[in-house]
């Protein structure tokens, strides 16, 4: 605060723009916080530029850490909340490490393991579409009663091939023959974190375009007659075929949560360098008070401020900053991962992948993460604004004020 | 000496007002997510995936691995030759399913 500010106001005859101490006694504790304040906000816009940009960057940052822990958050919850339908027990057949065709016989096999409750084999795999440059995952769906040259196309497939119920789809089979087949349903949008690149389509027509014996299936799924003997069943499986590779729900569950994990520690790491960029700024800022504003403090204590008050004001400065910043920089982040598609993120998530779905997750807060962002950002800001504060109050106005 | 009232808007008050709704909005997005998580309806995609058993998200389409995590076998990111690298942009952010680490074997 400018020395002559305050000297002019007390020297003038029109009253004091500073309260004084007696007037500080006099006042309820409201009234004299708001007083504290308005001094704080004065001193905040005397450098203006300097506190907006400081305000800006710490909203920025703010926004993209409580962005990363949101959208992480969210797709663990959807993750969890989906998948907890998944199979109880998926067995593949493994040869030299790689996921191979399981033989239909081990389908009976697996029906006779104590404890397998039913199990069936499930048709599925990956086809290159040359014309867009994109992966579709193909999987047969008895229930759907579809017909040879039928198929069901998922939002995202139908989007970016521009096609809709009735017209025709040309897959190229593993012979090298085109199967156009007719498109008689589009899966529902809102599933598109399921199923945007799905292409259902028959068992039979599943066979024709890959050219696949009759008795062979992608993989099986079982279900399991006590789902608290499920890692049991596992066992056995493996025993009974030592080629088979048992994958549990337990499993999928905690792939997909360590997938999130590692997801946001992995954007946290990349932006650690810009929070220690913010942290030396903000240290720098907060900590380093000018000889302006140690002459500021000084003439405070001289017309009568208490040491308390100014640690009070220097708290209102680092809690108005701090928490306008956690707060806005929160907000954005909400609306932008709930409300906005996070679309921030969509080059990170997307990969080289083309289809890519479009999808709306629903909203889930971890209080604690969130108290934890708070703490991280707001305390070291607050605390880097008071000590320097508190070291100029307890030094003597007279030294305070000659610098 | 008479104290000299602020003009009005006083700063204080517009700081404490912004606050104060910055707050609010905060807690309506508690608020929020608590009302969504309860009334979002799951059923569609829940009976997709005990129709299909599905077991993943389709969320990265770019490589089996990364659209399937929990179904691919240690080997498939590096499928190309032996000591062949990972060289999807997904697989960089996603780990090995942890029942294909050391650790799980080990448990």
């Amino acid at each position: 605060m400018p020395v002559g500010l305050v000297f002019r106001d007390c020297d003038t005859v029109s009253p004091p723009l500073l309260p004084t101490a007696a007037d500080f006694a006099m006042r309820p504790l409201l009234e004299r916080q708001k007083y504290l304040i308005d001094y704080t906000l004065a001193a905040l816009f005397r450098r203006k530029t300097r506190n907006l940009g400081l305000l800006l960057v710490y909203t920025l940052l703010v926004f993209l850490f409580a962005s990363v822990l949101l959208l992480s958050q969210g797709l663990r919850r959807e993750a969890a909340l989906l998948l907890q339908d998944a199979p109880e027990v998926v067995v593949q057949k493994l040869i030299a490490g790689r996921h191979d065709p399981l033989p239909a016989a081990w389908l009976d096999t697996l029906r006779r393991i104590r404890g397998v409750g039913s199990a069936r084999g499930r048709l599925w795999g990956y086809y290159y579409d040359p014309a867009v440059k994109a992966n579709y995952t193909l999987m047969a769906a008895p229930e759907r009663g579809l017909a040879a040259d039928e198929i069901i196309v998922g939002a995202a497939l139908a989007r970016i091939r521009q096609i809709g119920v009735g017209d025709y789809l040309s897959l190229r089979a593993t012979d090298g023959r085109p199967l156009p087949m007719k498109i008689i349903g589009i899966l529902d949008s809102a599933s598109e974190l399921l199923g945007a690149d799905l292409l259902l389509l028959s068992e039979t027509g599943f066979r024709q375009l890959f050219q696949l014996p009759p008795a062979v299936y992608t993989d099986a799924v079982l279900t399991v007659r006590n789902p608290r003997e499920a890692s049991t069943v596992a066992n056995k499986i493996a025993l009974a075929l030592p080629a088979s590779r048992p994958i549990l729900r337990a499993e999928i569950l905690r792939t997909y949560d360590a997938v999130f994990h590692w997801r946001e520690g992995m954007t946290f790491v990349a932006l650690g360098s810009l929070l220690l960029a913010f942290l030396i700024l903000a240290w720098d800022k907060a900590a380093g008070l000018s000889a302006e504003e140690k002459r500021e403090i000084g003439i405070l204590k001289a017309i009568g401020w208490e040491t308390g008050d100014i640690l009070r004001m220097k708290l209102w400065e680092g809690t108005l900053l701090s928490l306008t910043a956690f707060l806005a920089g929160y907000l954005l982040a909400w609306w932008q991962v709930f409300y906005g598609g996070a679309r921030l993120f969509a080059p990170v998530l997307k990969g080289w992948a083309v289809l890519y779905p479009d999808f709306r997750l629903t909203p889930a807060v971890d209080l604690q993460q969130v108290l934890v962002l708070l703490a991280v950002t707001v305390l070291p800001y607050i605390v880097a604004t008071l000590i320097p504060g508190w070291r100029a109050a307890i030094s003597d106005p007279d030294a305070a004020m000659r610098g | 000496m008479p104290l000299r009232r602020f003009p009005h808007p006083r700063k204080a008050n517009a700081a404490l007002t912004l606050l104060a709704t910055l707050s609010l909005l905060f807690g309506l997005t508690l608020a929020d997510s608590a009302w969504r998580a309860r009334s979002t309806n799951r059923a569609a995609d829940r009976a997709l995936v005990r129709e299909l058993g599905l077991t993943d998200l389709s969320l990265f389409t770019e490589a089996r691995y990364t659209r399937h995590p929990t179904q691919a076998d240690r080997h498939s990111p590096f499928q190309d030759h032996p000591a062949a690298l990972d060289h999807f942009p997904s697989g960089a952010l996603l780990p090995p399913p942890p029942g294909l680490t050391l650790y799980s074997h080990e448990e």
